[in-house]
């Protein structure tokens, strides 16, 4: 019999209410976006994009008063489990409200040009991360999974945001329908998990696994192999969303097809939803079936997984001549590199996942705003060849790209160095021999990948300007963009020689998995 | 044999047997015909298991509301049966049986390693029950469904709205 | 009336009978065969559920026979004719004689008709309005074949199954004006169930449970009718309902003057008349819903009293027997308030049937929630009205107050509906002549009119 809800609780009380007050804010601006939008005159639409931003503000001082006044009391459980509030939670919701404001800041001039100015995009935006949000300040199956359709249902729109344009329409048709599908598998997983265990609150979850994993008990006979099927399910949902290999396809035609902007979004926001998810449901609630008895667990599992993701990432990104193809792969490839740090199980690995997307959203974005930035100058800005000799025509646009692409790339002395360096290091660190084995695959992965950024630089510094641009007039940022970008560079070459800062930021996420999600039983319902 | 699990088998039959139909017909419209069958078949087992409430949802949502349009949409298109495919991908057709027998095997490996009664019972489903829960347990997700609701008719529209030029 | 006693009688007595007659059946029944199932089981739930669904079968068959000839009595009424009779007297035979005629019709399938579909889409039609009446009050206690939970949720999801026949059939039929007709009506029921659905909200605040002769009961143990606390709420039910029966002044889907038969012009001989059946059986029901949500059902205010004065034996049989009549009574008053309807309105335009759904009743059920809601709790915290174990309890004050705030909240409600639909031109004639542009204009104004 599985525990029914036999006593009701009361109804939830304004201290519940108060640890989502960020999200609150933020559902309203979304709302009121909307209505903005409708009540804007046509040639007035783009102060959408700076209420949004307004709104992201209030939300992000919303959730900096929420973390003083409570951080000495994490991890927070309200909603009877719904939310979860750890370290983890904290940090990354940070990470989703800068990946939206770029996204948003990058997007104004873009939309103009497109002549395709609207409130729903900004709206669409704000309600994806939402969604995010609340998956990193879920405790709760069902919480969980609603707002990660939340995060991807707005993505899949968004996609299609062009309706004129053929190929948005085919990418977003991809992507929704092969994301609809991963969806629902992951759902059925979710639901054999709790089938087993009877739960849906993850602490509780954990705890009954826990019991599982020696092989059962002779009351709930031996549930290992189910809930193995269940663990493949949930895996491949996730799996899907963040592009690694099995469930990989999508990703190249989505990024190419999509507005530039929500390329630059997707690339990042809801990418990063789904690693918290992912660390969510591996880490926390699924936990113990890391490694088990005669029976392999998912560390096993994600590593060949991981190795495969940055092998073909890589290797399918060395052909590609289309920068936002390019980068897709390489985002495959950097999915993978990410993936090996939940492989290790070590507290470096979790800072290195941690301080990677950190930098990851910070570099990536900026690649994909002067892709943006070429783009409304009337060169389409796709092709690799259109980057010719971009240093004579915008040396600090050029220079800019160059630092991000480097930071992609993991030179040292810049962010992405750091990253590489804990993630690589934290397998070599756990002092199992086939992860070493693995470190190396993924060193030479780097070097792979060294190569196909190095065409970016030859491009832009070596290559003269092609014959063909429409429009060969010096590329112009808008300021707001320009400083943005500047602040971006800034930080990936400070973090790539002095990391300690973001590294303690990252640790608070490496504490929270590794310290509360190990006393799950502390954690249940309120 | 108890009456219930009679019951059972008949409606699980219903269930099974409308999800195959859905795969094997080419019709598309007998396709949701049988879809709407193994709806009901699943909204009985529900009733059965105590979920009344969820079980009338199933059909009211599910066959009367999303299935309606489904066949709607359907008969607006004219869709006629599906035209013999071509013979490119004849092979996965014959590693579909293998591969769906390999994977209902391993199903049931799985499934037969647990035991213990699972269903729950009594009073779970009931109108009351499941009001009273989302107002208090699930009240974060039954919003969060709201805003997801609200976003999926923003986004429906956006797509659908015909522009003004 | 006499059949009626005979029943009455009847069902005081029977459970006894019945169950001594089926244990003595079981005792000739091989034992694997009953080896789970008691002789008390079986009479409760096989052989009893059987009878009365026999029964139950029977009377509404009857009942919607004779609601054909009552429509055509009562149009002929309308308009200052007789009306059939020249079968049987006063033209009481004259649902025989239909039915005969349509037994031995020749029964046509189209040659380019989906066969399959075209013969299953009358049977699901029937069976959707047919399985609802199984869970209808007819009256208390055996009066009614079974009382769920879910009763009216129960209602509603099988009769939004039945649409489903309706555009099988037209699509079947593989022909251009079926096909719009059932097109026409899917749009029509889903737009109006959505109404109906809502609506039945602000009811379900006061009668706090789904369960059919739980809203009864919920009348009885206040000793009113829900019609008195949910005036707005009736009046949307009232119309959402004729729209969903497909009559009309809403019956676009079989507009004869646009559209032959609609989704049924292919159908002949019994095929059609299984839709007819179904028809006017989901108008049966349809006014049975009405009836025990806001018409108390089978309850008539002092029905308990006069049950009382009676010896205690047929205290329950004269219950059951004045609840059966009330209830008849009180969904004949509605199916004579339908075929009115359908002889005095003219029949709306599609846009207008559209809007009139979606802009007028959609937002005054939706309003209708909010208010009464509030006026709920207004009255819980003015301390007029309380919930114990799920029964509301309410002095006469509280009837008052409920009742005047009911009959009140129909100012918000039409002001609500005033703003939304202040610039809608849809039933404004004239303005919607002046709005066609003269480009498009096929036909010359007539001189009084000025041009947009």
């Amino acid at each position: 019999m599985l525990p029914l809800l036999v006593e009701l609780p009361p109804l939830p009380t304004l201290r519940d209410t108060a640890f989502i007050m960020p999200e609150i804010i933020l559902t309203l601006f979304a709302g009121a976006a909307l209505v903005l939008d409708v009540a804007l005159p046509r040639s007035k639409k783009h102060l959408t994009a700076y209420f949004s931003l307004i709104g992201l503000a209030f939300v992000a001082i919303a959730l900096a008063q929420q973390v003083a006044m409570t951080a000495s009391l994490l991890p927070i459980s309200a909603f009877y489990g719904m939310l979860f509030i750890d370290g983890l939670s904290v940090v990354f919701r940070f990470v989703f409200i800068v990946a939206a404001a770029f996204s948003i800041l990058y997007s104004i001039k873009y939309l103009e040009f497109e002549r395709e100015q609207r409130g729903e995009y900004y709206a669409l935006i704000l309600f994806s991360t939402l969604g995010m949000m609340f998956v990193a300040t879920s405790g709760d199956l069902i919480a969980l999974f609603v707002s990660f359709e939340l995060m991807s249902l707005s993505v899949y729109v968004l996609v299609g945001y062009f309706k004129r344009d053929k190929r948005s329409n085919e990418a977003a048709m991809k992507y929704f329908l092969t994301g609809i599908f991963s969806s629902a598998l992951m759902l059925y997983g979710l639901s054999l998990v709790y089938g087993v265990t009877g739960h849906t609150n993850l602490g509780l979850i954990s705890e009954t696994i826990a019991g599982y994993v020696q092989g059962g008990t002779a009351e709930s006979g031996d549930p290992r192999l189910l809930l193995m099927v269940a663990l493949v399910l949930v895996a491949a949902g996730l799996l899907f969303k963040i592009a690694a290999v099995p469930f990989h396809m999508w990703a190249p035609d989505a990024y190419e097809g999509a507005p530039t902007t929500v390329t630059a979004f997707m690339s990042v926001g809801p990418k990063a939803g789904a690693y918290v998810l992912l660390a969510r449901m591996l880490l926390f609630a699924l936990a113990p079936m890391r490694e088990m008895e005669n029976l392999p667990g998912w560390a096993a599992l994600l590593a060949v997984v991981a190795v495969l993701t940055m092998t073909v990432g890589n290797l399918a990104a060395v052909t590609q001549d289309n920068v936002k193809r390019l980068l897709a792969y390489s985002s495959i490839a950097h999915a993978g590199y990410i993936l090996l740090g939940i492989v290790s199980g070590t507290d470096m690995g979790y800072q290195g996942v941690a301080f990677h997307i950190m930098t990851y959203t910070l570099m990536n974005t900026g690649v994909f705003a002067i892709i943006i930035a070429l783009h409304r100058q009337g060169v389409i800005g796709e092709n690799l060849n259109d980057l010719n000799g971009l240093f004579s025509r915008a040396p600090s646009a050029a220079v800019l790209m160059l630092i991000f692409i480097l930071g992609l790339a993991g030179i040292p002395s810049t962010a992405g160095f750091v990253g590489k360096f804990f993630l690589f290091g934290s397998l070599i660190q756990s002092g199992k021999p086939w992860l070493t084995y693995i470190a190396i695959i993924a060193v030479l992965n780097a070097v792979v990948a060294f190569y196909y950024y190095a065409r970016f630089a030859r491009a832009m510094f070596l290559n003269a300007p092609s014959e063909n641009i429409a429009d060969a007039s010096p590329l112009l940022l808008a300021p707001s963009v320009r400083i943005t970008l500047t602040l971006s560079a800034i930080a990936v070459l400070f973090f790539g020689i002095y990391p300690q800062p973001l590294i303690n930021v990252a640790d608070i996420v490496a504490q929270s998995i590794t310290t509360v999600y190990a006393q799950s039983s502390g954690i249940a319902l309120r | 044999m108890t009456f219930q699990q009679l019951l059972f088998i008949g409606f699980a039959a219903l269930v099974l047997g409308g999800g195959i139909a859905v795969v094997l017909l080419r019709n598309p419209l007998y396709g949701a015909f049988a879809l709407i069958t193994s709806f009901v078949g699943l909204s009985a087992l529900y009733v059965m298991m105590g979920a009344q409430f969820i079980g009338a949802a199933q059909i009211v949502v599910y066959a009367g509301a999303i299935m309606m349009l489904f066949v709607f949409v359907i008969m607006l298109l004219n869709v006629r049966a599906d035209e013999e495919r071509p013979p490119r991908h004849r092979f996965l057709v014959w590693l579909a049986a293998p591969l769906a027998l390999l994977l209902s095997a391993g199903l049931w490996l799985a499934v037969a390693g647990v035991q213990g009664d699972r269903a729950p019972s009594g009073e779970a489903g009931t109108v009351e029950r499941v009001g009273k829960n989302l107002m208090t347990r699930y009240l974060l997700p039954f919003e969060l469904t709201s805003v997801l609701i609200l976003l999926a008719v923003v986004g429906a529209l956006h797509l659908a709205k015909r522009e003004k030029e | 009336m006499m059949i009626q006693w005979l029943w009455i009688t009847a069902l005081h007595v029977a459970p006894k009978w019945l169950e001594s007659l089926v244990e003595q059946l079981f005792a000739a029944l091989p034992v694997w065969l009953t080896s789970n199932l008691t002789p008390t089981d079986a009479t409760d739930f096989i052989v009893w559920p059987l009878l009365q669904i026999g029964v139950m079968l029977l009377i509404v068959l009857t009942v919607v026979a004779y609601l054909t000839l009552a429509e055509r009595k009562v149009s002929a009424w309308i308009q200052v004719r007789v009306g059939p009779n020249r079968t049987g007297p006063l033209g009481l035979l004259q649902p025989a004689a239909d039915g005969i005629k349509l037994l031995i019709k020749e029964d046509v399938i189209p040659f380019k008709a989906d066969k399959v579909v075209f013969t299953l889409a009358p049977i699901i039609s029937m069976v959707c309005a047919f399985i609802v009446l199984a869970v209808l009050p007819y009256g208390p206690h055996y009066a009614s074949i079974t009382n769920i939970n879910i009763g009216l949720l129960f209602i509603l999801s099988v009769s939004s199954v039945g649409v489903l026949g309706i555009i099988l059939g037209g699509w079947a039929s593989n022909s251009k004006y079926p096909l719009l007709g059932a097109l026409r009506s899917s749009a029509q029921m889903v737009s109006y169930e959505a109404a109906i659905g809502l609506t039945i909200v602000s009811a379900l605040i006061f009668t706090r449970t789904f369960s059919m002769q739980g809203i009864v009961e919920a009348q009885r143990s206040l000793g009113v009718w829900f019609i008195l606390f949910l005036f707005p709420s009736f009046i949307v039910f009232l119309v959402s309902a004729v729209a969903e029966t497909n009559r009309a002044p809403f019956d676009l889907a079989e507009a004869e003057s646009e559209l032959v038969g609609g989704f049924h012009t292919e159908y002949s001989g019994f095929r059609f008349s299984i839709f007819f059946i179904a028809e006017y059986t989901n108008m049966v029901v349809v006014s049975a819903i009405a009836a025990t949500l806001y018409l108390g059902g089978w309850y008539v205010p002092g029905m308990d009293w006069v049950a009382a004065q009676l010896p205690a034996a047929y205290r329950e049989a004269a219950l059951t027997l004045m609840g059966v009549t009330a209830f008849s009574i009180k969904c004949g008053a509605i199916l004579y308030l339908f075929i009115w309807m359908r002889w005095t309105f003219p029949r709306y335009r599609y846009d207008q049937l559209m809007e009139l759904g979606w802009k007028w009743l959609m937002p005054a059920a939706l309003a209708n929630i909010v208010l009464t809601a509030t006026i709920f709790i207004l009255g819980k915290e003015l301390g007029l009205v309380r919930s114990v174990k799920g029964v509301l309890e309410m002095a006469w004050q509280g009837k008052v107050f409920f009742t005047v705030a009911g009959f009140l909240s129909l100012f918000p409600i039409l002001a609500l509906l005033n703003a939304i639909n202040r610039n809608s031109r849809s039933f404004n004639l004239r303005a919607q002549r002046t709005t066609i542009p003269l480009s498009t204009r096929k036909v010359k104004l007539s001189p009084g009119v000025k041009p947009a």
